[in-house]
């Protein structure tokens, strides 16, 4: 693994960019919509005037708000592009989970700065569910560490080759990648955002503010479906092509995956969700654990 | 980095570090001071992988941003009068706390300038995770095993002391009530 | 970056959260000033393992440190929450009647 300098910090943020906005195309249009219409909305949120609210947390709010889009880089700062890295951190696969950690602070502040019942009820609603999947996300990045013996990524990937961690794993890989869905307010778990609050923690966001959030919620799509990729299919591993080829690839069809089946389940209300995390997907991903762990003792 | 960078940069998160934890007693607003202890963490976290204690620092910034969530909507839900709507004093004794403060500062500060430190013993190791790992593991695994029955009892007690139903509140006298009698249905149906 | 710079930040870390323990009359606050001073224990404690002793038990003690830490928010939230239910108010000077 080689670490490459900070500078190229850019164009990591570019690729994260590239791969929300596709995130965005894809969905509107499967929705019925234009492939530029993520442009067309991007170009007006641009030239949108902000709107002010009476006493309204301003630096929450913007925090809150531009937030989204940092956890994602951050996020990405640990995961390879073939066999180059941002930060070839010791404790790579943690790093990952703290930064998921920060949407939980992100949305909540977006919800709050806005001095708005129903923001404050979307932040509020966000935290609940937060408290339903960060266990089982915890649990289920787990699995690819004790797999490796590693909580370093590069060995994460090295110790995949020849078998992908996805297919003794899969119970883990489902539920990291609904936790994915989950940590970017997404389909399903979007009830934060949900049409029945007015939109929730977007109910009072405009211009700039709105287009970063909304850009931020497909970047955290995206960034959790490149970690699934480094953790679950094996990085840049794969025949002929260049390894930062596979990377690309791997990740893209990931995402494009779980947009397209994140539209078809419905909504799910966060109140009934924490027992559902708690008492049936934890089990279960312990469960997924305690085999990864034998197995290794075993082998 | 050379040094001085790295200097710079850990006075920087220093100041970062106490500034915001003076912001979470000078504000008025309880978000703020929530979200201001927490940003006082994550500088300690920064500040901890300096000294490269990655694990530990990233769990740091981890649990520490997760509390502070959590702490945020107890700091709404109890904080009797809201200070953000009605400015008000909310301490008591403060120039007792304010002496205590200064004082312990300059007993602390003057200790950690004035004690002559030994030399360093001993080297660190190459991988510092790994060696924790395996000392948790290892060496030091009787505290792990007194460390995890210690959180699960306090998991235990806490959910005890903080909620208001009982069991036989939920499945009656007998305990046969099915489905359970809850104020929020969950999504088991248990 | 010496030894004696990580203890001074520390120490005034924990100066602001002793003031802050001391000083406020809200639980939940209170708490926030024990947070304080616990983040100053952590960051001497992670100082003086780099610079006296790097060694994997200090490493262990540390992870200890957090765990006291967890506890204590754990076990303030539910006194919060029994004190609140039960007085409708959670200021310390409030629950202070065993005394009396």
């Amino acid at each position: 693994m080689v670490t490459v300098s900070v500078a190229w910090a850019p164009l990591a943020l570019l690729l994260v960019v590239a791969a929300a906005w596709w995130a965005a195309c894809l969905d509107a249009v499967v929705s019925g919509g234009r492939w530029g219409a993520p442009a067309a909305e991007a170009a007006r949120l641009l030239r949108q005037r902000r709107r002010t609210l009476l006493a309204a947390d301003r630096l929450l709010w913007r925090l809150g708000g531009g937030g989204l889009l940092v956890a994602a880089l951050l996020m990405v700062a640990v995961i390879p592009l073939g066999r180059w890295t941002l930060s070839d951190l010791g404790v790579g696969v943690v790093w990952f989970n703290a930064m998921d950690v920060l949407v939980w602070a992100l949305v909540w502040m977006a919800g709050w700065g806005a001095n708005s019942t129903h923001a404050l009820v979307g932040g509020y609603r966000f935290l609940a569910q937060a408290l339903a999947y960060e266990l089982p996300l915890m649990f289920a990045l787990t699995a690819p560490a004790v797999g490796a013996g590693s909580l370093r990524v590069a060995d994460v990937i090295a110790a995949q080759h020849g078998l992908w961690f996805v297919v003794w794993m899969p119970v883990a890989f489902v539920v990291f990648c609904a936790c994915v869905v989950a940590f970017s307010v997404q389909g399903p778990f979007a009830a934060a955002a949900a049409a029945d609050i007015g939109g929730g923690v977007l109910a009072e966001v405009s211009g700039v503010d709105r287009l970063l959030l909304l850009a931020g919620r497909y970047a955290l799509l995206a960034a959790g479906s490149a970690f699934a990729v480094v953790a679950f299919f094996g990085g840049g591993d794969g025949p002929w092509l260049p390894d930062w080829v596979w990377t690309l690839v791997k990740t893209f069809a990931v995402l494009s995956v779980l947009v397209l089946v994140r539209r078809r389940v419905p909504l799910l209300r966060p109140d009934r969700l924490v027992e559902v995390g708690w008492v049936l997907v934890l089990p279960l991903t312990l469960l997924q654990l305690l085999v990864v762990s034998v197995v290794v003792v075993v082998r | 980095m050379t040094g001085v960078v790295q200097t710079v940069l850990f006075w920087g998160l220093g100041a970062v570090a106490v500034a915001a934890g003076v912001v979470v007693f000078r504000t008025d607003s309880m978000a703020r001071a929530t979200y201001a202890l927490a940003a006082s963490f994550v500088a300690v976290g920064a500040q901890v992988l300096f000294l490269h204690l990655d694990y530990v620092g990233v769990i740091v910034v981890l649990m520490m941003v997760m509390e502070m969530a959590v702490m945020a909507v107890y700091m709404v839900m109890f904080m009797g009068m809201n200070p953000a709507l009605m400015p008000m004093s909310m301490v008591h004794s403060r120039k007792t706390s304010l002496g205590v403060a200064a004082g312990a500062f300059i007993v602390l500060a003057g200790g950690a300038l004035l004690v002559p430190w030994p030399a360093r013993r001993g080297a660190p190791a190459v991988d510092l995770t790994v060696s924790l790992g395996q000392a948790t593991m290892g060496s030091k695994m009787l505290v792990m095993l007194v460390v995890s029955p210690v959180l699960f009892s306090t998991i235990v007690s806490a959910l005890v002391l903080a909620l208001p139903r009982s069991r036989y509140d939920r499945l009656g006298d007998d305990l046969r009530r099915r489905p359970a009698e809850d104020p929020q249905p969950g999504g088991v149906g248990r | 970056m010496t030894l004696q710079a990580v203890l001074v930040i520390a120490a005034a870390l924990f100066a602001v959260g002793l003031y802050g323990a001391i000083s406020q009359q809200v639980l939940v606050m209170v708490m926030m000033g024990l947070e304080l001073m616990i983040n100053a224990v952590i960051l001497a404690a992670a100082g003086l393992w780099w610079f006296l002793a790097p060694t994997p038990d200090g490493h262990v003690l540390l992870l200890v440190v957090i765990a006291a830490m967890t506890v204590e928010m754990a076990m303030g939230f539910a006194v919060a929450t029994v004190l609140h239910r039960s007085r409708g108010s959670d200021m310390t000077d409030m629950s202070t009647d065993l005394k009396q």
